[in-house]
């Protein structure tokens, strides 16, 4: 690339003076002081959360009420700051879930380890693991800071889910067919 | 008046002096709470508007406002000045450390005695200036007593025994001296002019108001009108001797931490902020009088004018209260300039704010004085 | 009250004057230079000259001493050391001592000095007018000669601190 030397223009007497240019910055200034302010009251006025968002992760339900997780530990091995912490288990029997081979028994989330990577949204083969719109945690102890199954679930809540893959097992299962 | 004025003498300056500092730290203390608000909408944002007091909690429409506007935050900033525990460094000398906050109150204080603040007509029609302390050489005991105010920076910055607030004094002590002589020679025209050949030599800046209020078109004119070199020389070395923005050498935080306060804190800071607002509202005082017709409410209008249109020309104590609305009306503006053009410019680098002042500021004044000097020589004739 | 003004002023200037000489600490002796020229402030106040009272206080005290105070900083001279005296400086001092021992002695032997009819002093330091003209016309060339040193010291200023071309 060839070096263009640009010649720069001699300033003027005025701008050499700096005060049109002050008295243009000072118009700036004066137009901002009597715009509204950009800033939100925090507490009360909360930022619109853009999707896609990756705020606290999340154990989500499916519309039928089942919780989804299945324990397979994948997002255990695959958290970078090793935040999760899973008990895997049995379903109970006689549960009306019970086709489901496996189930948290617990299921914890340390959020002082959390780094919000989202690793372990992609690396779940259920979608039972969301880093939804939670964006503010406190707690005055370290204890706290450790999201348990239960609350984990409530955070998530329920979303909305296509494929039912465990109850269209179920019904081929029943069907007769080997494999569905 | 009669009652005071009867009192001994020195009960009478012990008033003067409580009336003086009661006056200047609750406004001081206004304005560093008005430059976080002015900061806070020219950054639009809301500043500080969340700190209330329980009582205020449930007052209907009064509370809510006072607390958006950041009134109780005030207070607080104030009470945890006077509360915060007072650390003195162990490597400072402690005489000094100590005394340079005291070392400056006194100019900050003492010089609003030489400003008038306001005036009335009495009952024979004649103006008369309100003022604590009526010297005929008004402005110049302003400069002379404001020039002493140097001394709590340097000596700030050298008992603090560290680097920072050494530097800050540095620069402070050679940016003072360096633009009071342009702030000195600046305000020459205004006297200049005032003392025509044959009347009784004056530096009264209540005679200076009193010939912006004349009658016809020269008499009525504001020296900012007649003379804007001298009134635009005079705001720049304004701001360099107040230390604010553009000009902040002594504090510039981006480079020297704090300058020459980075070793102070709790109300010893305190009172060199009270200090630095009490010198610009004094330095307002001064150029509001000299160049922007003091009391008078506009241009060709004279207070005397006015108080014959609103009707209340033969009531003084009425006069008085307008007159001295009208001229903090007019320092409260300069004030909002100060803080206006804070977030304007950026600051000088210390190099240019030498070459502004030596080389360009000072000749600036000299040829203004010189043209002026032939001007009024060739008219007062 | 004007007498006991008198008093204070003249006693506050003249202690601080001797402790300009006494103090080892040169940030202690520019600062009792300060505190003795307010105290002359304060004479000339009392004296109501006011204009000399601040014309002294925005010259010396705002300037000079602040200057003084700058390059007593910027050199760091820590004080407490005094340096070996040579045998003349010694000689000198000894005769400035005896012109100072002479002048009180001369001062304490004569008794009081025959004091001038107040009405007699022109009241120079009151009114600006009056000492603007005095200074233009009676003491012109005194002023004239100590203008003339200052510039002379501006030049030799000037051409001690330009560094030598060709030779860095």
């Amino acid at each position: 690339m060839a070096v263009v030397p640009l010649q720069r223009k001699p300033l003027t007497f005025a701008e050499r003076t700096y005060l049109p240019q002050i008295a243009a910055g000072l118009w700036t200034t004066l137009r901002h002081l009597v715009k509204p302010a950009e800033t939100l009251q925090y507490p009360e006025q909360r930022p619109a959360i853009p999707p896609g968002y990756r705020g606290a992760p999340t154990l989500v339900r499916d519309p039928n009420g089942r919780e989804k997780c299945v324990s397979c530990q994948l997002c255990e091995f695959v958290c970078p700051p090793k935040a999760i912490r899973i008990s895997p288990g049995a379903v109970p029997e006689g549960s009306g879930r019970d086709h489901v081979e496996k189930g948290p028994l617990a299921f914890d989330i340390d959020m002082l380890r959390c780094i919000y990577c989202g690793l372990c949204e992609e690396v779940c083969p259920e979608e039972a693991i969301f880093l939804q719109n939670q964006y503010s945690m406190s707690g005055v102890t370290r204890a706290e800071m450790v999201n348990h199954k239960d609350k984990l679930l409530e955070m998530g809540g329920t979303l909305p889910d296509r494929h039912f893959k465990w109850d269209r097992k179920k019904a081929a299962e029943e069907a007769g067919g080997a494999h569905h | 008046m009669d009652v005071f004025l009867n009192l001994p003498v020195l009960v009478q300056v012990a008033l003067k002096g409580l009336a003086v500092i009661c006056v200047m730290f609750p406004i001081a203390g206004a304005c560093s709470m008005a430059e976080r608000k002015v900061s806070a909408w020219i950054q639009s944002r809301p500043g500080p508007n969340r700190t209330i007091l329980p009582v205020f909690r449930w007052v209907p429409v009064v509370g809510p406002f006072l607390q958006k506007l950041g009134a109780f935050q005030l207070a607080a900033d104030g009470l945890k000045f006077l509360f915060k525990e007072e650390i003195v460094p162990g490597q400072v000398n402690r005489l000094y450390f100590i005394l340079a906050p005291v070392i400056a109150m006194i100019p900050a204080l003492s010089t609003v005695t030489f400003v008038p603040f306001g005036a009335s007509i009495d009952h024979a029609g004649r103006v008369f200036p309100l003022m604590l302390a009526n010297v005929d050489v008004g402005l110049l005991a302003v400069f002379a007593v404001a020039s002493l105010g140097i001394y709590s920076i340097i000596l700030a910055g050298w008992a603090s025994n560290s680097k920072y607030p050494f530097l800050g004094a540095m620069r402070a002590s050679a940016q003072l001296v360096s633009y009071e002589l342009s702030l000195t020679l600046s305000v020459l025209p205004v006297f200049l002019w005032i003392n025509a050949p044959g009347t009784a030599g004056t530096m009264s800046l209540a005679k200076a108001v009193e010939f912006q209020s004349q009658a016809g078109f020269w008499g009525g004119a504001w020296f900012i009108i007649t003379m804007p070199v001298s009134a635009l020389v005079f705001i720049i070395a304004l701001f360099a001797e107040t230390n604010r923005q553009p000009f902040d050498m002594p504090e510039s935080e981006s480079d020297l931490v704090g300058g020459f306060h980075t070793e102070y804190g709790a109300f010893k800071w305190a009172l060199f902020f009270v200090a630095e607002y009490s010198n610009m509202i004094v330095g307002s005082g001064v150029f509001v009088l000299l160049f922007l017709g003091g009391w008078n409410p506009i241009p060709w209008v004279s207070l005397a004018t006015l108080a014959g249109w609103l009707g209340i020309a033969g009531h003084p104590v009425l006069v008085g209260a307008i007159s001295i609305l009208i001229f903090i009306g007019k320092i409260l503006a300069m004030l909002f300039f100060f803080m206006w053009v804070r977030w304007t410019v950026p600051r000088f680098r210390y190099d240019q704010v030498m070459e502004i002042g030596w080389k360009k500021l000072l000749p600036l004044a000299i040829a203004n004085l010189v043209v002026y000097a032939i001007g009024i020589a060739l008219i007062q004739k | 009250m004007a007498h006991l003004l008198f008093l204070v002023f003249s006693v506050f200037s003249a202690v601080c004057a001797a402790g300009i000489v006494l103090s080892r600490n040169s940030v202690n002796a520019a600062m009792f230079l300060l505190l003795s020229l307010l105290g002359i402030a304060g004479l000339f106040v009392s004296l109501d000259a006011f204009l000399l009272a601040f014309l002294l206080l925005l010259v010396y005290a705002g300037a000079v001493v602040a200057l003084f105070v700058f390059i007593v900083m910027l050199l760091d001279t820590g004080g407490g050391t005094s340096p070996a005296r040579s045998l003349v400086a010694k000689l000198a001092g000894l005769v400035a001592l005896a012109l100072i021992a002479a002048g009180l002695g001369s001062f304490a032997l004569r008794g009081r000095l025959a004091a001038p009819g107040a009405a007699g002093i022109p009241a120079v330091g009151a009114s600006l007018k009056a000492y603007a003209y005095q200074l233009f016309t009676l003491y012109l060339l005194p002023v004239e000669i100590v203008g003339f040193l200052l510039l002379i010291t501006m030049i030799g200023v000037i051409v001690l601190s330009r560094k030598e071309e060709g030779n860095p």
